[in-house]
């Protein structure tokens, strides 16, 4: 019964806002065709924000997120490239991001080092490096089918349903959703997460499952970057600037704690959508930029005080 | 305060409790964990309004819509976790919100006069006014936190289980204080659950149970036998059982065992079918022994041998050899109070309830069921967080994890600190079962008619030594306090 009404409380938020642009401009809102465009909006945040849960969970943060996706698109047109297949190309990108993973992991574990910190560095350090690597400029590289993946789909593959990028997060999304709740890896992130001693004492390898958080979610960061690739075409290191706000938001509004220890696939997905429904909508009731901010920022603090008062009830 | 009630839903906290405190009077109320206490301090504090009933204050209907309001009216809450702001000086902690000003700004030397002044009525000038609260000890904290609550005259002062983290000293000094208060006119109610404090503190004593007031009266005319039998609702014939134990094999041994800092030096035999007591003062290293064994801290020295395995190892490894550990620390440490009784339970040990490497939650839900009758756990289902249980049922659900990992050896350090008396007695029973069933157990306690109730044999720490273990026969209560103090 709980359980359910946990999952309910950002589902119905979501259901609220999309029956409310449903109302208010039925002709332009409420078409498959935007449905498909808000799907494609969302599978960047939607991806990145899947490792975060898996961070956010085990009680710790990663702030360089969106250095990590340009870092990735980067990567990817450079050894495109060089030459590269597009398969191979993507394996090495997404190797790439779990050994930045495994490095953030190592010094939040090893080193003992507050996560916030370190992946404050890593904004750095890793936006800096993508720079470097693509030599301040746009990495041009030749086209291939990934640039597909985020493709609103023509008549000929309608029965696709959603474009292959669409379908990629959905996969993974399941993937977590399984991996968190119904594995002995996820039961320990869930409980480093929620009391480290405790852990501890029972025997969990604290420092292991540290790292192994930070490697899967760099990887499925990585995989981000491989889908904003493909919806630039190109690898541009200035890119996803300040995405990791958005990617946070979303594992937030979607009922995670950043206490640790609460958090869930399915939440995260639903406030992922909630705040490309809330762009969407707001573009095309034709309000300003600023007004779309301001919803956001309201709808973040909203969210999570709603959560509070459904938890103090009990 | 007369026929207050409370529901919660369906659940009754508070069905109708009468009580009565007087000026110039300490008033203990006790009862078991879930016997209504908390909630009756929410009512009295205004954090949560009765159903019915009424309180008087002084003569008047008092009937607080806030914790601000029933201050204002005279009445505070000290509570067992100190609200202090811990980076704030002493003076400015006991005028908290209450600060004098002068046109705006905050009068600097009248909050040092006033605060000067009331923590000199309570007999502690001593402490100084500029210290950061937070590099008080606990004791002083208590006391800063009882000064505001008399610097903006407040005349009753409800005191929840104010000794839970004090030394015996602080205790005394504490006692000294309250009398003071007390002989000042002021009322009191103190609220524990340990008689012999009661009995110390307190003039008259209410006892709660299940919501309601089922007793009291004058402490001088009252028997401790009395106040446990109407806490408990019935006679607690045989607290301590013990059945006959023939000790087998040897299971853990310790030869000079040295850890960071604590213990200096411990040796030890224990067999299966035995349980072996460890007492001392706190801080003697009690718990750092046990936390070396387990491998939650470094050995510096010694060795430990668990059956055949020598050598220390990580609680990882110390569970594969068929080693459990409760620890003291019940919240912050023993369980992940967030999450469910069943996660908790299963934690050590989530092997078996899924194919290799996953984790059914109905396997894990039924896992943690299995455990919820034998021990008596009241919760609604094992899927509930452990914060919501009493902190009995919490301390169960902790020994239980112990259980479901069916392990050998059981390391217990204070398994049964702040919890109810019925809780004590099935903790009790259970090592009595496992005894007998050939696990072995090391109790560690700083309760002594425990140690001589459930051991077979005690041994006393002292200074971070072990002395030897001695048979139960040959000991009492007297006698371990001598070697647990004794100089040198």
């Amino acid at each position: 019964m709980t359980i359910w009404l946990e999952k309910l409380g950002p589902l119905a938020g979501l259901a609220g806002v999309v029956l409310l642009f449903a109302a208010l401009r039925p002709a332009e809102f409420a078409t498959a065709g935007n449905a498909e465009i808000m799907l494609l909006q969302t599978a960047v945040v939607a991806t990145a924000a899947l490792g975060m849960t898996l961070v956010i969970v085990s009680g710790g943060i990663d702030l360089s997120v969106g250095a990590q996706i340009a870092l990735a698109t980067v990567t990817l047109a450079s050894l495109l490239a060089a030459g590269w297949s597009p398969a191979a190309a993507v394996l090495a990108t997404v190797a790439g991001g779990a050994a930045c993973g495994c490095l953030i992991g190592s010094l939040v574990a090893g080193l003992k080092l507050p996560p916030f910190i370190v992946t404050l560095g890593m904004w750095g350090g890793l936006r800096g490096l993508a720079k470097g690597l693509a030599g301040e400029t746009m990495v041009v590289a030749p086209a291939t089918w990934l640039n597909d993946l985020l493709m609103a789909l023509g008549p000929d593959r309608r029965w696709q349903l959603v474009p292959p990028g669409v379908w990629l997060t959905i996969l993974l999304a399941g993937g977590v959703a399984v991996l968190l709740q119904f594995t002995r890896f996820g039961r320990h992130v869930v409980a480093v997460g929620s009391s480290e001693p405790t852990a501890r004492l029972c025997g969990v390898a604290v420092e292991q499952t540290r790292i192994l958080v930070y490697a899967i979610a760099s990887a499925l960061t990585a995989v981000a970057g491989v889908l904003q690739y493909a919806y630039l075409t190109v690898g541009d290191p200035t890119t996803a600037l300040g995405m990791e706000l958005d990617i946070i938001a979303a594992v937030v509004i979607g009922g995670a704690s950043l206490a640790g220890g609460r958090g869930s696939v399915a939440g995260t997905l639903v406030g992922a959508l909630i705040m490309t429904v809330v762009a969407n909508g707001c573009t095309k009731l034709e309000l300003p930029n600023w007004v779309q901010e301001i919803v956001t920022g309201v709808i973040i603090v909203a969210a999570v005080t709603l959560d509070r008062l459904r938890r103090g009830e009990e | 305060m007369r026929g207050v009630r409370k529901l919660f839903g369906a659940t009754v906290a508070l069905a109708g409790v009468d009580l009565e405190v007087r000026a110039g009077e300490v008033l203990a109320v006790v009862g078991e964990n879930g016997a209504g206490k908390s909630t009756l301090m929410k009512v009295l504090a205004g954090v949560v309004r009765p159903d019915a009933g009424e309180m008087w204050l002084d003569g008047q209907l008092y009937a607080p819509r806030s914790p601000r309001a029933a201050r204002a009216a005279g009445v505070a809450m000290i509570h067992q976790e100190l609200a202090v702001a811990a980076h704030l000086s002493v003076a400015e902690n006991i005028l908290l919100a209450a600060e004098p000003t002068w046109a705006g700004f905050i009068d600097r030397r009248g909050m040092r006069r006033r605060a000067g002044e009331a923590l000199a009525s309570l007999g502690r000038a001593d402490i100084a006014l500029d210290r950061p609260v937070a590099t008080l000890a606990i004791a002083d904290r208590q006391v800063v936190e009882i000064a505001r609550a008399v610097a903006v005259g407040c005349r009753v002062l409800v005191l929840d289980e104010p000794t839970s983290s004090l030394t015996r000293e602080d205790v005394r000094h504490l006692e000294t204080l309250v009398k003071r208060l007390r002989d000042r006119g002021h009322a009191i109610l103190f609220i524990s659950h340990v008689l012999e404090e009661v009995r110390a503190f307190a003039d008259r004593v209410t006892v709660l149970r299940d919501g309601a007031t089922v007793g009291g009266g004058e402490l001088a005319a009252v028997s401790d036998d009395a106040i446990v039998e109407w806490m408990v609702g019935r006679r607690v014939a045989d607290l301590y059982p013990r059945s006959p134990r023939t000790p087998g094999s040897e299971l853990l041994t310790l030869t000079e065992v040295a850890g960071r800092r604590l213990p200096e030096s411990a040796s030890l035999t224990l067999r299966r079918g035995e349980v072996l007591g460890i007492a001392g003062l706190v801080g003697a290293g009690r718990t750092e022994l046990v936390r070396a064994i387990f491998g939650l801290d470094p050995i510096r020295r010694g060795r430990v041998r668990v059956a055949a395995a020598e050598g220390a190892a990580a609680p990882a490894r110390r569970w594969a050899q068929g080693v459990g550990m409760v620890s003291e620390d019940r919240k912050g440490e023993g369980l992940a109070l967030d999450l469910s009784i069943a996660d908790n339970l299963t934690l050590s040990r989530l092997t078996g309830l899924g194919p290799p490497g996953f984790v059914f939650s109905k396997r894990q839900a039924a896992a943690a069921r299995a455990w919820i009758e034998p021990l008596g756990i009241k919760c609604r289902d094992v899927a509930e967080s452990v914060v919501r249980l009493s902190g009995g049922n919490q301390q169960k659900v902790a020994v239980a994890r112990l259980l479901h990992h069916d392990v050998d050896l059981l390391l217990l350090d204070e398994p049964t600190r702040g919890i109810d008396v019925g809780a004590k007695a099935r903790i009790y029973s259970l090592i009595d079962e496992l005894a007998r069933k050939d696990r072995a157990i090391l109790l560690v306690s700083s309760h002594l008619p425990e140690l001589l109730g459930v051991c077979d044999r005690i041994a006393v720490m002292r200074r971070g030594r072990l002395g030897p273990a001695q048979p139960v026969a040959e000991l009492d209560e007297h006698a371990l306090l001598q070697e647990a103090i004794q100089p040198g």
